[in-house]
């Protein structure tokens, strides 16, 4: 069993913290490191992939230290986020390159191994610079996994897909998983992390601000007071029958129509409609206000 | 030495059109010392000059300039090197390997174009052409060790090597003599003057020391970029 351990892990910038005190063990499986953008996503993939040293604490594979110790790559693969790869080579002749700086013992049978997984095949003999990002992407996932690490990390791996190259990835991902790999793949975007990772990492500023699966995540995200913003036939008479039900903490009219601050945001979607249509009145709008990531993540953070 | 690395460098540096860059100086300078030759203007004091001024104080730093930097800087500034670097491989074979394609490349561009042009020029008199092959050949070692630090440490590394080429080298050498000691140009001069007996060559510092820093300075810049690249911080895309 592959094992990451990061204890008190702090990276600051001068007098800027980009990851502060997070301590977490990543396990076999997929795990979601979710966060906006900025949040310190990078710079922890980073650690753990052992380009940054860590200002405070320490990060360890199996208990060896990965910060200076070149030999854990032979454990660990890393896609990172950047799109350069080399460009004037073939795909074939990079992940070829790759499997010999690996000192493979047969390293053109694991290129085509590799090649083979990514379902890169029928383009390995065209130029990475001709690529499309999806199949940068694939190659990129291929040159980490040619030497068959326990350990995949990657990067915002999903960023510039199309829908379909993105099912494709997350089904190599899962697959990857099932073969007893540890995975991490940070992501900003819920539903990328929801729909692939078994155990999900949230980080926020730099701060550890929620862990566990994905249902635990999930209804701490929902489970907030939600604002929306409703426009009505009849907003007064609105306003009134949604207080009186008593799906909504506060209701506020403005010129714009009312602002709904929601105790329960399953209940009171599923209330509201029926609630005009008792009070006679027609919805012409219902938007959330706040259900920007930035703020679900601030609310995580505040909790 | 890692021979893959070495292969997608030597594709990386000749590949394109900077291939084309690295050959505009050589050819100049031979077509320079062909024209001297037809028009007998190639006594042995406008050789001894072409072959300083042009070969050794121009084309040569230029060169190992291009070379140094040009065999990891970029790779560093885009992120490319964390394919290398993700390897169970020993910095100072990725540093080496590095350093011996710069090398071989300024002895390609460099040492065997002021060969071929000192032959043109001056034939075996003096023994002016071999002696300033080997000068500018251990100059070269040494600028390429010098350069290669300076793309690990800085990502302003030819702006900053230009400047010392440039300003340090020949614009202060002419003013402050100090200076001009302190420069890798006047230590690969005295191995030229000791090798050939042409007067025109002059080095203002004595070969023994001249040599002792080339040795050091090769020996400083290759360890300071082996060290600096363990714990190079890879800048995300952010």
């Amino acid at each position: 069993m592959t094992e990451l351990r990061l204890e008190g892990v702090s990276r600051w910038y001068g007098n800027v913290v980009a990851v502060n005190g997070i301590s977490m063990t990543v396990g076999p499986g997929v795990t979601g490191l979710l966060g906006p953008n900025g949040a310190g996503k990078s710079t922890l993939i980073h650690m753990m992939g052992g380009f940054l040293a860590p200002s405070s604490g320490t990060i360890s594979l199996d208990g060896a230290p990965i910060w200076q110790n070149p030999d854990i790559y032979r454990s660990l693969g890393l896609v990172p986020e950047r799109e350069a790869a080399y460009d004037f080579l073939t795909g074939e002749q990079f992940i070829l390159a790759m499997a010999k700086l690996h000192k493979l013992p047969d390293p053109r049978a694991a290129a085509q191994r590799a090649i083979a997984l990514v379902e890169m095949g029928y383009a390995a003999d065209r130029q990475i610079g001709n690529y499309s990002k999806g199949m940068k992407q694939r190659i990129k996932m291929a040159s980490a996994l040619v030497h068959d690490p326990p350990v995949l990390l990657l990067d915002e791996p999903f960023n510039g897909m199309d829908p379909r190259q993105r099912l494709q990835l997350m089904d190599l991902i899962r697959r990857m998983a099932d073969e007893g790999r540890t995975i991490l793949f940070s992501s900003h975007i819920l539903e990328e992390v929801e729909r692939l990772a078994s155990h999900i990492e949230v980080i926020v500023a730099g701060r550890h601000a929620a862990s566990g699966d994905f249902r635990k995540i999930r209804r701490l995200m929902t489970d907030r007071p939600h604002i929306f913003l409703v426009r009505s036939s009849d907003d007064r008479r609105l306003a009134a029958a949604v207080i009186a039900d008593g799906s909504a903490r506060s209701v506020q009219l403005t010129d714009k129509g009312l602002t709904v601050e929601a105790v329960d945001f399953q209940r009171f979607t599923w209330l509201l409609p029926q609630v005009s249509r008792d009070a006679d009145v027609r919805l012409w709008e219902v938007s959330p206000a706040d259900e920007s990531l930035e703020s679900v993540f601030s609310y995580l953070v505040a909790r | 030495m890692n021979a893959t690395i070495a292969v997608i460098t030597f594709r990386a540096m000749l590949g394109r059109r900077r291939a084309l860059l690295l050959l505009a100086l050589p050819l100049v300078l031979l077509v320079l010392s062909v024209v001297l030759r037809v028009t007998d203007n190639n006594d042995i004091d406008i050789s001894a000059d072409v072959l300083q001024r042009f070969g050794l104080a121009t084309l040569l730093p230029l060169l190992a300039l291009i070379a140094g930097t040009g065999v990891i800087g970029p790779e560093i500034d885009d992120g490319q090197i964390m394919y290398v670097l993700t390897k169970p491989i020993p910095r100072q074979v990725i540093v080496l390997t590095k350093l011996a394609v710069a090398i071989v490349l300024v002895a390609a561009f460099a040492v065997v174009p002021v060969l071929m042009s000192g032959i043109v020029l001056q034939g075996t008199t003096a023994g002016m052409a071999p002696a300033f092959t080997v000068g500018v050949l251990v100059g070269g070692v040494a600028y390429s060790a010098v350069f290669v630090a300076l793309a690990v440490l800085s990502r302003n590394a030819v702006t900053i090597g230009l400047l010392y080429a440039l300003v340090w080298e020949t614009l202060l050498g002419n003013f402050a003599p100090g200076a001009k000691s302190a420069s890798i140009q006047q230590w690969a001069l005295s191995v030229v003057d000791a090798l050939t007996s042409a007067s025109p060559v002059k080095s203002t510092v004595d070969l023994p020391v001249a040599i002792a820093l080339l040795v050091a300075v090769t020996a400083a810049g290759t360890l300071l970029a082996a060290y600096r690249l363990r714990s190079l911080p890879v800048a995300s895309a952010e």
